[in-house]
């Protein structure tokens, strides 16, 4: 292997690990906040489907990656409505928000099965962009690659060194002790569940735009879960998020690759399973090492807020 | 909303034009409640690919009946267990004919048949029948004898990708048929197969794409149901084949032809069969002859004189002439397994399990 055959590799795991980056960062400060929502994949597909239908029907792009963001947080909203305020349960309504997810993209991507879309633009500066290895590898992306890498940034700044950071942690891991101390823990909880559906809709709009650009039912394929099992292998961690989700996508592509190089004896189903047997090694790895003593879980996830009692 | 399906409007139409032949003898029943018809799908309706195809079966049985037949789906249904749940509620909401097009509704079908004798199923791909109970499938490596021919003529560098679903029998003719089409013209092309296990993962079958055309292939071919792969290859400037549908719009440029699925021809006759009290059990594997499967109009991308040598393959299997899978054929170790002039039987290709020369995988 020379770096000849590994540049294309690499370029092909970027694309396939930003999807899962995009998503699990917006569930990561949702769940640091204490609510589990399990909706990713139906808010995905809703970003996905609202992201195509702007795009084609306006011409731009932008104001489709914006339209799946309103999107995501639309149906955040719905969730935040029925667990934050009317107390429902989070897992069922979590699932509950992916079903429906499923069924209303379909109803508005219905007439737009078999119609083409342009494929986001990469954002190149003229020079750098063609400089070998490090031009495509670094500057040959679209504006949604970077938007993720930022976006990672972005938040684990805010969740380690920002007052407001520090404030949904708390509400987080202790929310009656926010509570007591003044802290309106729903409103905190609402504002994280908008920023999950915000991330959510914008890593659906990569996809219908980016990835594959087209619109095709349930076209995110279980990404959505793989994002929510990435925030628990990342133990609440930002950069890991980002570590995990270049992880999982470089297996994946990694054994595509290698399949396509003739093999190495392996049969495709063990190939197959790569990923997912990589996710329990490191999963292992870091919760069993000296440098872990737990998994960072925040300890009011899942929980429901009531101040009263 | 404009859709580029040329197909539905020819179903549509000739369909109609069938109706009006048919029209006399359905009169007599046409008094009597309409012939209550089910279909479940594993995928959703509009997956663009297999499930899609199917649904355009369900709609040509429409337009052909009207009002005498009332048809209903349901889409998305797991392979196992919760299929047999969804196949007796069928059963019991009183539709008589029920279609289960995929491979894995094959026990729970079974299963239910048994519970309803007076209702009729039908199940795709499969192999068990029962008094109420008939298989059928279509000859798809028929039309992928016409692909390796035209990715053999094709390709530049001898590398042929194929990005296969999961690993049965139908799966690995594919590959096989185009493999021998292939070397028939190019005897050194090499079909490269990777596997992804999925029928349908847009997103993994544009990698799987890339990971192919990365490694020297300029011809895709597909056993997934999206149109990912062609739309990577159109990107490249690469060549694919559109599967189960005809996919030109994600493609014009990069598709050469696509494998497209026809079931509306065999449902609407196993509704007239159920209507005029003449169903029978049957194990149907129709082909391009019948056409179960057809081409979709070739792509600028193929010459004129390839479209006669392709077309003249077609005719072949078509009038009998040319059995895709003819001796001699060797395995990947080079032992002849088929010999000079031999045909393999239907048997033999519905276990097929081993790769032909010239398949790496």
């Amino acid at each position: 292997m020379n770096i000849d055959t590994i540049l294309p590799m690499l370029l092909t795991v970027i694309a396939a690990a930003t999807p899962l980056l995009l998503a699990s960062i917006g569930e990561l400060v949702t769940e640091k906040s204490g609510v589990l929502n399990l909706g990713v994949e139906g808010m995905m597909l809703v970003g996905a489907v609202i992201a195509f239908a702007v795009t084609v029907g306006s011409g731009s792009a932008l104001l489709g990656i914006i339209a799946a963001a309103f999107a995501g947080i639309t149906l955040s909203l719905v969730f935040g409505l029925l667990t934050l305020t009317l107390m429902a349960n989070q897992v069922a309504t979590g699932l509950a928000l992916t079903i429906f997810g499923i069924g209303v993209s379909s109803l508005i991507g219905s007439s737009y099965i078999g119609t083409p879309v342009e494929k986001l633009g990469a954002l190149s500066i003229p020079g750098i962009s063609d400089l070998p290895v490090i031009g495509p590898l670094l500057f040959g992306h679209d504006i949604l690659v970077y938007g993720s890498v930022a976006m990672t940034v972005l938040v684990a700044w805010f969740l380690k060194s920002s007052r407001a950071g520090l404030i949904l942690r708390a509400v987080g891991e202790s929310d009656l002790s926010a509570h007591s101390i003044g802290y309106d823990v729903i409103k905190v909880r609402y504002l994280a569940v908008m920023f999950g559906g915000l991330c959510s809709g914008i890593a659906g709009a990569y996809l219908s735009l980016s990835y594959t650009p087209m619109w095709v039912e349930g076209m995110t394929a279980g990404r959505g879960w793989i994002a929510l099992a990435l925030v628990a292998f990342a133990s609440w961690r930002p950069w890991r998020v980002l570590g995990g989700a270049y992880i999982f996508g470089g297996v994946t592509i990694l054994q595509l690759y290698l399949q396509g190089s003739g093999g190495i004896g392996i049969p495709s189903q063990v190939m197959n399973m790569l990923p997912y047997l990589a996710t329990i090694i490191v999963l292992t790895v870091i919760s069993a090492g000296p440098w872990r003593g737990r998994l960072d879980a925040p300890a009011c996830l899942g929980k429901p807020f009531r101040p009263a009692s | 909303m404009i859709r580029p399906i040329d197909r539905r409007t020819f179903i549509v139409g000739s369909a109609a034009a069938g109706l009006t032949l048919a029209s006399g003898p359905l009169q007599r029943a046409s008094a009597a409640d309409p012939l209550k018809i089910g279909f479940i799908y594993v995928g959703p309706v509009g997956d663009f690919g297999w499930t899609h195809g199917h649904d355009l079966g369900r709609k040509a049985v429409e337009a052909k009946f009207g009002d005498l037949v009332k048809t209903t789906y349901v889409e998305n249904v797991a392979e196992g267990p919760d299929a047999e749940r969804v196949i007796r509620k069928l059963a019991v909401d009183g539709n008589k004919l029920i279609f289960t097009s995929s491979f894995g509704y094959m026990e729970p079908t079974l299963k239910v048949a048994k519970a309803f004798p007076k209702v009729f199923f039908e199940h795709a791909t499969g192999f068990k029948t029962a008094p109420n109970l008939s298989v059928y499938n279509s000859r798809f490596y028929e039309g992928r004898a016409v692909v390796g021919h035209l990715a053999g003529s094709l390709t530049k560098t001898g590398k042929i990708g194929y990005i296969a679903s999961v690993p049965i029998p139908e799966v690995v003719m594919g590959i096989n048929a185009t493999a021998i089409w292939a070397r028939k013209i190019r005897p050194d092309a090499e079909v490269k197969v990777v596997w992804i296990n999925s029928w349908y993962d847009p997103g993994k079958e544009g990698d799987a794409a890339k990971a192919l055309i990365d490694q020297g292939v300029d011809i895709i071919t597909q056993h997934t149901d999206s149109p990912a792969p062609l739309q990577i290859a159109e990107q490249r400037g690469m060549l694919g084949v559109g599967q189960a549908s005809d996919m030109k719009s994600f493609a014009p440029k990069a598709q050469l032809t696509a494998i497209v699925d026809e079931w509306g021809p065999y449902y609407i006759e196993r509704a007239q069969a159920v209507l005029d009290g003449t169903w029978k059990t049957s194990d149907t594997w129709h082909g391009l002859k019948e056409g179960y499967l057809s081409l979709a109009p070739y792509g600028d991308a193929v010459p004129a004189e390839l479209r006669a040598s392709a077309d003249a393959i077609k005719a072949g299997i078509i009038d009998g002439s040319i059995h895709p899978f003819t001796g001699p054929i060797k395995d990947q170790k080079g032992e002849v397994k088929v010999a000079d002039g031999a045909k393999l039987a239907d048997g033999e290709l519905l276990g097929m399990n081993w790769y032909v020369e010239g398949v790496s995988a």
